[in-house]
This record gives C-alpha cells, sequence and structure tokens, in this order.
C-alpha cells in the first residue's frame, strides 16, 4: 500500500562553476523507497563529486526514508571525495532534519538557487 | 468542535496506512485550531506511532488491526496508537548519534521514538496484553505560541 518514489537525475553548474549532479524526487518516502533511491546513488558515475538532492516534490517522507538518506550519507562520506547537499524541503521537515543531525554531513537550502548558491 | 469529541479509526496492519490516521489527525488538530506547524509536527508523530504498531507491535500481521483513538478537550488533543504487541518499556527516547549513524556504528534506522517524543508535548509507552500496549500522544493549544 505504499506509494512510490521517483527518481529524476539531471546535470547543473554551481554558481562556483562546478559541475552538480541533482537528483530530484518525488512521492513518498518511506522504507519501500530503499531500492529506488540507492539504485539512483549508486548509479551516479564515479566522478560526480557535488550531489544535490531535490525533495521539492515529495509528499510524505517518515523515518525509514530519512533513515535511507543516512546510509547515502554513510557512504558519500566513506567516499571521502563527495559532497552531498540537500534542498525543497518542506520547514517542518528541515526542522526534523536538523533534530536528526542530517544538517551537519548535508547542507540544507531552501531551494534549487540557493543550493546551487552555496555549493 | 465540541469539547470531548471522539473518533476512532482502525488500521490494517499495512505499512502505508498510517497516512489514514495522520490525515484524521491532522483534520481533527485543524478543527481545534492549532497552527500548519504544529499539526505538521503532530502529523508525522502519528505516522511514526503507526508504523511502530504496524511494524512492530502487529508485526505487519494481516490478521491483526492497529487502533488509533482521539480525542479531544477544550485545550489538547489526545492520540492513542493500539496494538497486539507487548509494548515498549521505555518511558523515554535516546537522541539518534548522527556520528555514530555515519559511521555505520548504529542503525541508520531507530528515529521513530525520538521524532515522536521530540514532536509532541506528551509522549508516554504503555505495555499490556495483546491489544492493550499503546503510545499516547498529547499535543496542547497552549504551548501554540511557545
Amino acid at each position: 500500500m505504499q506509494a512510490t518514489t521517483k527518481v529524476t537525475q539531471r546535470a547543473a553548474t554551481a554558481d562556483s562553476g562546478s559541475a552538480v549532479t541533482i537528483l530530484s524526487f518525488s512521492g513518498d518516502i518511506s522504507s519501500a523507497s530503499k531500492e529506488t533511491i540507492l539504485a539512483a546513488y549508486h548509479g551516479l558515475d564515479g566522478s560526480v563529486s557535488k550531489v544535490l538532492l531535490d525533495f521539492t516534490g515529495v509528499e510524505y517522507i517518515n523515518s525509514s526514508g530519512i533513515a535511507i538518506f543516512i546510509q547515502v550519507l554513510l557512504e558519500s562520506s566513506k567516499s571521502g571525495s563527495r559532497t552531498i547537499a540537500i534542498f525543497g524541503l518542506s520547514p517542518h521537515f528541515q526542522k526534523v532534519f536538523t533534530m536528526v543531525g542530517i544538517n551537519k554531513y548535508a547542507a540544507l537550502y531552501s531551494d534549487e538557487s540557493a543550493a546551487k548558491s552555496g555549493l | 468542535m465540541k469539547n470531548g469529541s471522539f473518533v476512532q479509526v482502525r488500521l490494517p496492519s499495512e505499512l502505508g496506512f498510517e497516512k489514514v490516521a495522520m490525515s484524521t489527525a491532522a483534520s481533527m488538530a485543524a478543527l481545534m485550531g492549532f497552527s500548519v506547524d504544529r499539526i505538521d509536527d503532530l502529523k508525522t508523530a502519528v505516522a511514526e506511532a503507526c508504523i511502530n504498531a504496524i511494524e512492530h507491535g502487529n508485526q505487519l500481521n494481516s490478521s491483526l488491526t492497529v487502533g488509533v483513538v482521539l480525542s479531544t478537550t477544550d485545550d489538547q488533543l489526545e492520540v492513542k496508537v493500539i496494538d497486539d504487541g507487548s509494548g515498549v518499556g521505555a518511558s523515554s527516547a535516546a537522541s539518534p548519534n548522527i556520528d555514530r549513524k555515519i559511521l555505520g556504528e548504529e542503525d541508520p534506522r531507530g528515529l521513530g521514538m525520538f521524532l515522536i517524543q521530540s514532536l509532541v508535548d506528551e509522549a508516554e509507552w504503555h505495555q499490556g496484553p495483546p491489544g492493550k500496549s499503546f503510545v499516547r500522544l498529547v499535543i496542547r493549544l497552549d504551548k501554540e505560541n511557545q
């Protein structure tokens, strides 16, 4: 009964001029999303050094969904060469992500423009 | 809305149905005059309580249901989420250690109870026989501007 998650990937350029890959999520993010999200992340080219996670289209995310992104940050941390940032969360989920401590490992921006400026 | 209003919902023990309880709780909180921010907090707390009941309490057993009982007084909305498990013995939830999670030393999951406790004014876990274990959540109108 859990709704599905869709992920799209596109290339962009940060205000600094560096290349950025944006993974945009839509739908619900729950335990059922794990395979889809990790497959999208694992599918990134090894040369990608800056990744923006776009939550603008996400309607619902629960703690199991948040845990998937902790897994992504864990993998990114292990690689040591990739910066991940987040934008498009509602104010409520910006608060929740901050309560959990995710902002310590991925900067949270309100929108894509702010994220490109901050990277 | 009248003081003492009471709504009961029964959910199948299937993930995804927590959204039905979320919507019901949000509707009642809106009728009582809670702000959007508090309603968002309540929705997440209710969803997490229902997920715990479905996954851990009822072990995803399709023959069992999760009870969600919402009741109001003048100044508070109480939500009880009842399952057939033996309940959670903890009186409070530990804060997640994000550093240990990122290092792989702690399960990335296990955030639900922490979120529940952080987002509502009261959260209590009660142990009991099947059908009597529950978590009780309360949000209060007098906390609106704090």
